[in-house]
């Protein structure tokens, strides 16, 4: 029987038989365990490429809560990509501004001042089961139009054994287990992982000792669209640091940092949250504005990550393969540039044109972003919990000079909000031949920029791609089997060239299909788009 | 430029004393909490990463 871990927000996958659980044992392409964002966004890419694959879940939809609750604009990027941030952009909230306040003083506001010409926001909170439902959606969506996803609700991995060419499964369902194979199998089953627990595989890391308690709170509340936190805020039992910040629905998610030696039960009395989340917003209106607890939850956390996202037929991404602290939304929103880093490797290789030793460059270029991550959210923490006394006192120091000195402002870190890593110098990339701007560096993802009515993110899907840049339309190449489209753009808008040309006139861009720049020119030089077009499929 | 550690401060004497008087009647988490922002306050002045490393590794050298 198949236990219930938790509850589920929305019913997306119910339960169905299907022929493959009896009779001969089936083998599939690509098999993926766990629904969360990442399994069903790399589900949702590899189906668009024609891969076939199967997505095994052992709960039939979204889990509650609003968990991953800040989505970042690589991430609204990348669905858009997939045909999903429409909906989610509609939904969820966009902010930019936030207020920082030690004790009872307000030390500074800040505004992300969102660069303009991009299609996406910064930022925009939405509730995690929210995120995945679109994502189905656009999956169901896939489906109608042929591709190949299939899901399996209430199909839990009970066990597995990997071969050199393929693993094995046992899957448990209400009518039993029953057995099927993979030629690759994707673990994106999230921190506590079952695939990575039966492979007897380490995740090596810090464990911070701290307990948070989250309190989803649903009220009409006039509190402006802001992000709110504080440091020893000044509210009764909130411990050492709290935050206020808006989702849709009219909840708000409220954080108390506790720290390590509580009573967890007690913790999470309803009566207690709700003393604490009523000296919160009174502090902030005079009085208790009427809400209702939504969702509730303590937890600790991690920064740590296997030491290889790799394992023969056997590859981990999101939650699975590395965790972080919450402080700067870089654990769904790293999750979602794995799956779209692993989609196309894994369809290349599947259907033949690159060889296996591709899949080990999503490993060395995951495993550098997770450690990337793993630094930012470390030092996030330790300014939000300092370890010693003398880390305290630094910590206090700039607090205090926060109010008072825009040069302490930037040393403030209650999370540094997540962006997408450049994979400066991986083995994948080619050359530089363009001196252009860095933020378009080889390694670098595509920023955004308007192109027409438009944006230059929205040409660049389906495969590699030749962006020209000013000058005359250049032919494709070839190399690997792999002929990439050609996007002309004769006349630049200023954003493009300011992101794209820097002070030069034309540029050739080779971009992958995770919309990472391969190798840029000033000009056009087919031999070197075709060498770095198999450098990037074969490595250097 | 490299870290300075010749002797660049105009009437020594002074700004010692200056230093000093700056902790007088404080408690010593008031001095270390003073010590601190004078640090944050020197090294954003200095800026230079490369320096500032320079200046902590002059500094963690104790013999």
């Amino acid at each position: 029987m198949v236990a219930e871990r938790y509850k589920t927000e929305f019913q997306l996958y119910p339960y169905q038989k299907v022929p493959g659980q009896s009779g001969a044992v089936q083998r599939h392409p690509v098999v993926i365990v766990g629904g969360g964002p990442i399994g069903l966004a790399l589900a949702l890419d590899l189906g668009q490429k024609g891969t076939p694959v199967l997505l095994l879940d052992d709960h039939e939809g979204a889990g509650l809560g609003s968990k991953a609750i800040c989505f970042a604009k690589r991430t609204l990027d990348i669905a858009h990509r997939l045909g999903a941030s429409g909906p989610m952009v509609d939904k969820g909230v966009v902010w930019n501004v936030g207020k920082v306040f030690h004790g009872e003083n307000k030390l500074f506001d800040f505004n992300l001042l969102p660069e303009e010409g991009h299609r996406n926001p910064a930022f925009i909170n939405l509730q995690q089961p929210y995120f995945e439902q679109f994502l189905v959606e656009e999956i169901r969506n896939a489906q109608k139009q042929g591709a190949p996803i299939e899901i399996r609700g209430r199909n839990a991995v009970v066990d597995l054994t990997p071969y050199d060419d393929h693993v094995r499964l046992t899957v448990d369902t209400p009518d039993g287990e029953y057995h099927l194979e993979a030629d690759y199998l994707i673990a994106c089953d999230g921190a506590r992982s079952l695939v990575r627990e039966k492979m007897g595989l380490t995740f090596d890391g810090r464990m911070f000792e701290d307990n948070f308690l989250i309190a989803d709170v649903k009220m009409k509340a006039d509190f402006p669209t802001e992000r709110w936190f504080w440091f020893e805020p000044p509210f009764k039992n909130s411990g050492q640091s709290a935050l206020l910040h808006k989702q849709p629905d009219d909840i708000w998610r409220i954080d108390f940092q506790l720290g390590w030696d509580i009573d967890r039960e007690k913790e999470m009395q309803p009566d207690r949250i709700r003393a604490r989340v009523d000296a919160m917003l009174s502090s902030q209106s005079g009085s208790i504005p009427n809400y209702a607890l939504h969702w509730t939850s303590i937890y600790t956390f991690q920064c740590r990550r296997m030491k290889s996202f790799r394992h023969g037929r056997v590859l981990f991404a999101g939650d699975s393969a590395h965790q972080v602290s919450p402080f700067g939304a870089r654990g769904a929103n790293s999750g979602v540039q794995d799956a779209e880093n692993l989609a196309w490797k894994l369809d290349l290789v599947l259907k033949g044109i690159a060889p296996e030793a591709l899949l080990d460059s999503y490993a060395t270029e995951r495993e550098f972003a997770a450690d990337e991550n793993i630094l930012n959210s470390s030092r996030a923490t330790d300014f939000m919990t300092p370890k010693s006394g003398i880390s305290q006192m630094f910590r206090n120091a700039v607090l205090d000079l926060a109010s008072r000195h825009d040069f302490a402002r930037p040393l403030v870190n209650s999370g540094r909000l997540s962006v997408p890593c450049t994979y400066d110098g991986f083995a994948h990339f080619g050359p530089d031949a363009l001196q252009g701007p860095a933020v378009t560096r080889p390694g670098a993802p595509c920023v955004d920029a308007p192109v027409g009515d438009g944006y230059v993110l929205d040409k660049l899907k389906q495969g590699f791609v030749i962006l020209a840049l000013g000058g005359d339309r250049p032919q494709t190449v070839r190399a690997c089997g792999v002929t990439p489209r050609v996007v002309h753009i004769a006349a630049p808008s200023p954003e493009l060239s300011a992101r794209y040309l820097g002070s030069a006139g034309h540029a050739i861009y080779l971009i992958r299909p995770d919309q990472h720049v391969v190798a840029r020119w000033a000009s056009y030089d087919p031999k070197a788009i075709a060498q770095a077009l198999s450098t990037a499929i074969e490595g250097a | 430029m490299p870290l300075t550690l010749s002797a660049n401060i105009p009437d020594p004497d002074g700004f010692y004393d200056d230093l000093l008087q700056a902790h007088d009647g404080l408690s010593d988490a008031e001095s270390h909490a003073l010590n601190a922002r004078l640090v944050l306050i020197l090294c954003n002045h200095i800026g230079d990463r490369t320096l500032l490393r320079d200046a902590i590794d002059a500094a963690k050298t104790t013999r």
